[in-house]
């Protein structure tokens, strides 16, 4: 067994193309912006009754699974597990990137983007989006000084877990902060409960660490570093459980509101009649987001292999996706109740399911938001000593405490 | 500025101060030179005798006398307030003001009433907004400071009774008028004529719905006995839209 060794990514024809075409989806995402900043909302397809769109899923998952990335970190240090110190360095820099690349398409998709200022400014401190806003560009700063402490020679051990653990507590403050979000919209039949914050936690941990494999792995294949079978197995187990914990949280949440008379309507939407919604729920975040990468990870058969654990990440982040479109934009289709017990008619569309159709201008934004993260892992990795240069079996002890 | 909340800050209040000393110079070209916004807010925090802490403005609307077929509360204010509602951009164009068609499920009972921004004493749209661009003035009215909202449409997923619009397009000078400033990427809603009511005048569908004979929208001082607003709803039966929530809003409804 050496000693763990950490090395830049060198530069390669491989690298530079990737970043090539992850420049195309930024530059795509850039015109994008302006083109919806110069001739308004009107250009997409929110409206006013759909009033977050694409973009704000995008956005969330690319937010909670950034704080849920950094559990390999936490779990390292914070945890005490050896095995796991060696990627922590990644698991550091992508929780980063992924906050960045989310918070890019946050602000972006903002209806006057020029008065950024304002916002990092002027603070209403019941909103839980002005503590969002303290929260995410802490943990940026927090993140920064773990990742820093992690890199530093002769930083005493006592000083990174203390780091490790101040970036643990905060991670969690944000993610819940994030699932406060809706958790504390008393208006909407599909929000206002407090299970959200702890349902969001539980995402975060299962779509960053998919985030984490995903990048881990794709990054081991493109430069040719070894990924040992027995880390790659505990991830892989470790996302197994958390994609079982979220299938959990979910089936807790609609089983309450089905207790609840006055939800029944909106859980018949979700669950059985809702169109796309009702189809993105069961086929595209309970099948494909949970009950296949369940079997991928822990058929006894399939043995871990590792594109069968790349296909199960990559399920895990898809399913993600639709579990946050369902949770964001279905439960603004389903129409406010505000006059319970009667037939409701209007011009403003009151007492009908709201119809969205996302145009290609949000993806492109939403998607340049994962070019983004995606862009800044890379770079970090290529100019700073990120990646251990072996983490085969022989060389990471996974066992040791 | 006495009749913003609490939650404007002291910098805010000296911003307002030099605008109100600016203005008080005469500097009466300047002043038309500002962005209408500015002048509105001039104007309501000037005027702290009808804002002041004493009075919560309401409407009481009386359901029974409302008309299903009658629209002129909606377009008197429209016609106030520059906004316009087309056939093709139904989905996006702003509505302030909207007529409800409802049918009782259990009777069959059919009536019409108006919905607009409720002006709740606990507004959710200002608990969420992160820059308190919505705000509640010490009256009770909710309006959105133009200038600070930077346009995320949180308030409008808080709002309970969707009372909000974005403006989703810039809005063409014909849809802009003095009393009610309006500009693409931020979020609006009733002001309860905000700059009549300053002007000791009362809002524009309150008007409006007196003019077709109807009667069925009260203004008035919540915060006064005397007023007739109040008489009536110490005398009938009377409720709040979304009661459960206990916003306690402003526009209450009679016969519903």
């Amino acid at each position: 067994m050496e000693k763990i060794k950490y090395s830049e990514l060198r530069s390669t024809p491989k690298l530079w193309s990737l970043l090539f075409i992850l420049a195309l989806f930024i530059g795509a995402a850039a015109l994008t912006v302006l083109y919806i900043e110069h001739n308004g909302h009107i250009v997409t397809g929110m409206n006013n009754q759909i009033v977050w769109g694409v973009p704000h899923v995008f956005a969330i998952f690319l937010i909670v699974a950034a704080s849920g990335a950094l559990n390999v970190s936490s779990i390292g240090s914070v945890f005490g597990k050896q095995g796991y110190k060696p990627v922590a360095r990644l698991s550091s820099l992508l929780a980063m990137a992924l906050l960045m690349g989310g918070l890019a398409v946050l602000v972006l998709d903002l209806g006057r983007l020029d008065r950024l200022i304002i916002a990092m400014t002027t603070y209403n401190f019941k909103s839980i989006f002005a503590w969002n806003v303290l929260l995410y560009t802490g943990f940026l700063g927090v993140v920064a000084i773990y990742l820093y402490a992690q890199m530093a020679r002769g930083v005493p051990s006592f000083a990174l877990k203390t780091a490790g653990m101040f970036a643990f507590l905060w991670r969690l403050a944000l993610t819940t902060g994030t699932g406060s979000i809706f958790g504390w919209l008393v208006a909407r039949q599909a929000y206002d409960a407090a299970i959200m914050a702890p349902m969001f936690i539980a995402m975060s941990f299962s779509f960053g660490l998919a985030m984490f494999i995903l990048v881990m792995i794709g990054t081991c294949i493109m430069t040719g570093r070894r990924y040992g079978t027995e880390l790659r197995t505990r991830q892989a187990r470790l996302l197994g459980l958390f994609v079982g914990v979220v299938l959990y949280f979910t089936l807790i949440k609609h089983l309450s509101n089905l207790y609840v008379n006055e939800h029944i309507e909106f859980e018949k939407f979700i669950l059985l009649n809702g169109g796309i919604y009702t189809l993105l729920f069961w086929v595209g975040q309970v099948f494909l987001g949970g009950i296949v990468p369940l079997f991928l990870l822990f058929h006894p058969k399939l043995d871990r292999k590792r594109n069968l654990v790349l296909l199960a990440a990559l399920l895990v982040v898809l399913g993600g996706l639709a579990q946050l479109y369902v949770i964001i934009i279905g439960g603004q289709a389903y129409p406010l109740e505000i006059f319970p017990g009667y037939e409701v008619s209007s011009s403003f569309y009151d007492g009908v399911i709201n119809s969205y159709i996302p145009t290609s201008l949000e993806f492109i934004l939403g998607i340049g938001g994962v070019a983004l993260a995606l862009t800044i892992t890379i770079i970090g990795m290529k100019i700073l000593r990120i990646m251990p240069t072996n983490l085969s079996d022989d060389n990471v002890d996974i066992n040791q405490e | 500025m006495k009749n913003f909340t609490s939650k404007h800050s002291k910098k805010n209040n000296q911003a307002t101060i030099t605008r109100r000393n600016f203005l008080n110079t005469g500097m009466a070209a300047a002043t038309f030179s500002l962005a209408t916004g500015v002048t509105l807010m001039a104007y309501a925090s000037n005027n702290d005798k009808v804002s002041g802490k004493t009075s919560r403005w309401g409407l009481l609307i009386d359901v029974n006398k409302c008309k299903s077929d009658c629209n002129d509360c909606v377009k008197a204010c429209s016609n106030e307030n520059g906004w316009e509602l087309s056939e093709e951009n139904s989905k996006t164009d702003a509505q302030w003001i909207r007529k409800i068609d409802l049918k009782e499920m259990a009777s069959g009972r059919e009536i019409s009433l108006p919905l607009m921004c409720q002006h709740c004493e606990s507004p959710p749209c200002v608990d969420v907004c992160p820059t308190g661009a919505s705000f509640k003035r010490s009256d009770g009215i909710v309006l959105v400071d133009k200038h600070i909202c930077i346009g995320c449409r949180y308030c409008m997923m808080a709002c309970p009774f969707k009372a909000r619009s974005f403006i989703h397009e810039k809005v063409p000078e014909s849809q802009k008028k003095s009393g009610s400033p309006r500009g693409k990427g931020v979020v609006e809603s009733c002001t309860m004529c905000v700059h009549l009511v300053d002007e000791g005048g009362t809002p524009a569908c309150a008007i409006a719905c007196t003019q077709t004979g109807n009667e069925a929208i009260l203004f008035g001082d919540l915060y006064d006995p005397n007023s007739e607003i109040s008489i009536r709803l110490a005398t009938y039966q009377s409720s709040a839209l979304r009661d459960d929530l206990q916003l306690n809003p402003s526009i209450r409804y009679q016969n519903f």
